[in-house]
């Protein structure tokens, strides 16, 4: 009984962390501009199915796809078992799908077992591939002390779940035998019966303790973890899946248009009334992007939904010929921004004024101005963010706000003004590579 | 240069005529002013006119879509010029568009219908596989690229921004050549570091330059020619060959060039 009443209450500190976090990540995320995105719901619903339920874009890359595939399928499958945990925990039950399950209990908790032995090697091999091997995307500029141990946190965590599962596991067969009445027959375990010999000699209370022991600690492990996921790169594994289904479905050269430039436009060809005196002026906002608050809220999405893999920094041309740019530290930038704005706004300080920006404070022209906008990056994405969005935005405020682009690009914007070609050439002279064909 | 004469129709002169073309050749600023890209665009309407399509061109009505401008950030200057565009290929009624630079194919393409001007868009990488496999181009096998290594480049707005992948590949088997590819092609083929507007600055401070770690991938694959289907590619391609002193045994050309000269038009 007392047991039930802590699990309760364990339960109910995490369950009030978790929705603390989540109300304001979302508060968060509301930073960001309003965009209705209602459109190609089958197309979308396709993209959640196949890039974050199926792991599709992973595949590129074979080796971390499988390591991390079956670390997906271990946590999709061994939640079942935290299903049977909860219920369990609160009705003070043990092993309650045992008898209801009867012959197929013992091939699930095998099937289980030999999850989590996966789940265990592929945790040591990342470990590895993060830690000795020390392959260069872990490890660029951006991979600062914090992301690499959050990734180093997350694994370890893992690796020690799963032990607790095996010690549990084998505690459990050992009383099986002692006290069949209150422990039902689970029949041999693959990997914890190796466990087994280690504790059969051991006294029944101690082995009871054990039990409970491990029990306790892989809930109390996997309700932590649910709230530290909140706090860290791992998120992903939540957000995948709005990510994916509200990524764009336009080609990938399309840029968002600016509807409110279109209307300007529009005026000063001639091609639409200008508003009545009368109406007052639309608030027309900022042009592009100095903060978080100016991106679209599926951009600040993606920020929190970034693995922080480095998969788009690998394969970015500016990146790769050492220039500052790097769209992972675009999308940890952005995410840092919102989380500092966030909880500025929260302790009830000033948030959005508290004269920093994501563009200046965070980001700097010299990265943005190094993109070549060749999307490499948003194919390699395999969660679907594309951080170019980020970029062009903040190209915008600097290029319509503050006149700010390199020389050379106002120089260019100015030959485009006035011979209607990047370069200065005479408009003229613009049919005359034709001369030589027609003579 | 041979003496034949080609016609370069424009659109204004068709009009008068009362003749609408099959197809609008959008020139574009390179392809028009450009030296190098100059003879891209003379070896394409080369071919036009042998394979008979009728076609025209903008001639001095045509400014730049304005791709660079939205690209750096300008959008004021970007929708100045799609409009008065569009303006340009509606008032002549314009339905379908070819064009040999995959910037001007992706703005008109996917960016100018949400400001009014919806048209059919073509490459002329796809243009081209569609008169080879229509057999109104004819290719004799063992021509004069027989056994020849060709590599491709994927130009990042053709390739990864409008997923034309095949296309080029198609054009360039068709010549009999000996086609290669580079460790990074196709999705993840490497930016010829000219992309958004970087073709008219400087890089930024780095490393290395792009386009010469793109040549020194090129250059691996043994290939003698570096087929190209993009004007900023092109450009990026010649620099880096140059860069790495390989004028001599390795030559960049873009498709239309090498249709052209299979065919002896050049
Ligand atoms: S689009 Fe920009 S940030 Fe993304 S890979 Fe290309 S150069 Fe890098
Ligand atoms: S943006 Fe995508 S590819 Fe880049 S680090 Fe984040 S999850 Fe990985």
């Amino acid at each position: 009984m007392i047991q039930q009443i802590l699990f309760v209450i364990t339960l109910g500190i995490a369950g009030y962390f978790i929705r603390k976090r989540f109300l304001a990540i979302r508060a968060n995320i509301n930073l960001g501009k309003a965009k209705e995105i209602k459109d190609h719901a089958n197309v979308r619903l396709r993209n959640m199915l196949l890039v974050a339920f199926g792991q599709k874009k992973m595949f590129k890359r074979f080796i971390p796809a499988f390591l991390h595939f079956f670390i997906y399928i271990g946590f999709l499958i061994i939640n079942l078992e935290v299903l049977e945990f909860v219920i369990d925990g609160v009705a003070g039950t043990h092993r309650i799908f045992a008898p209801i399950l009867g012959n197929l209990y013992p091939v699930l908790m095998n099937l289980f077992e030999f999850l989590a032995m996966a789940v265990l090697l592929a945790c040591a091999i990342m470990l590895i591939r993060r830690n000795v091997l020390k392959i260069k995307r872990f490890w660029s500029a951006e991979m600062t002390a914090w992301p690499r141990l959050d990734a180093n946190l997350i694994l370890t965590t893992e690796i020690v779940l799963m032990m607790a599962i095996f010690t549990m596991n084998a505690a459990d067969r050992v009383l099986q035998g002692q006290l069949p009445e209150h422990y039902h027959n689970t029949g041999t375990l693959f990997f914890s019966s190796y466990l087994v010999p280690l504790l059969v000699n051991t006294d029944t209370t101690v082995l009871i303790v054990l039990e409970r022991v491990a029990w306790w600690f892989h809930i109390i492990g996997i309700l932590g973890f649910a709230v530290y996921v909140t706090y860290s790169k791992h998120l992903h594994i939540f957000l995948a899946f709005p990510n994916t289904y509200f990524a764009n479905v336009e080609a990938k050269g399309h840029i968002q248009n600016m509807p409110v430039v279109t209307n300007e436009v529009k005026m000063m060809l001639g091609l639409a009334e200008a508003p009545a005196a009368t109406t007052p002026p639309a608030e027309p906002g900022r042009f592009g992007a100095k903060d978080v608050n100016d991106l679209a809220w599926n951009n600040l999405l993606a920020a929190y939904s970034c693995t922080e893999c480095g998969r788009c920094t690998s394969e970015c041309p500016a990146n790769l010929t050492g220039k500052k740019l790097s769209p992972r530290k675009i999308m940890m930038d952005t995410r840092d921004r919102m989380e500092e704005v966030g909880k500025s706004l929260q302790a009830g300080g000033p948030g959005l004024g508290d004269g920093k920006t994501l563009l200046g404070n965070y980001i700097t022209k010299e990265e943005i101005n190094a993109c070549t906008s060749c999307n490499a990056c948003v194919e390699a994405c395999p969660v679907m963010i594309n951080p170019l969005e980020i970029i062009l935005e903040l190209k915008r405020y600097v290029a319509m706000e503050e006149s700010g682009s390199p020389p050379s690009w106002n120089a260019m914007f100015q030959n485009i003004e006035t011979s209607f070609a990047p370069w200065k050439f005479s408009p003229s002279d613009r049919f005359n590579w034709a001369n030589e064909l027609k003579k | 240069m041979s003496d034949v004469s080609y016609s370069v129709p424009t659109l204004a002169e068709l009009a008068s005529k009362g003749e609408t073309p099959e197809v609008l050749f959008w020139v574009g600023c390179a392809g028009s002013f450009d030296e190098r890209y100059k003879r891209v665009t003379k070896a394409f309407v080369k071919i036009l006119n042998t394979v008979n399509v009728k076609f025209a061109v903008l001639g001095t009505e045509e400014t730049c879509t304005g791709d660079p401008a939205r690209r750096a950030g300008n959008e004021f200057l970007f929708q100045m010029q799609a409009m008065s565009n569009i303006q340009v290929l509606n008032g002549y009624g314009v339905k379908k568009v070819v064009t040999a630079c995959p910037h001007c194919f992706n703005t008109i393409k996917n960016e100018y219908p949400e400001l009014g001007g919806t048209y059919e868009v073509i490459h002329h990488s796809t243009f081209l596989q569609t008169l080879i496999g229509e057999g109104r181009i004819t290719l004799k096998e063992g021509g004069s690229f027989k056994g020849k290594k060709i590599t491709y480049h994927d130009s990042c707005y053709l390739g990864r921004a409008n997923n034309v992948y095949e296309a080029p590949r198609a054009v360039l088997e068709a010549l009999d050549a000996d086609l290669v590819e580079m460790k990074r092609c196709r999705t993840t083929g490497l930016c010829c570091g000219a992309g958004g507007g970087q073709m008219f600055k400087e890089p930024e401070k780095g490393t290395k330059d792009i386009n010469v770690e793109r040549t020194e991938e090129a250059l691996a694959t043994g290939a003698t020619t570096i087929a190209v289907a993009c004007p900023f590619c092109m450009t990026m391609m010649s620099d880096g060959v140059k860069n790495k002193e390989r004028e001599a045994d390795v030559q960049v050309k873009d498709l239309a060039e090498l249709i052209a000269e299979a065919q002896g038009l050049s």
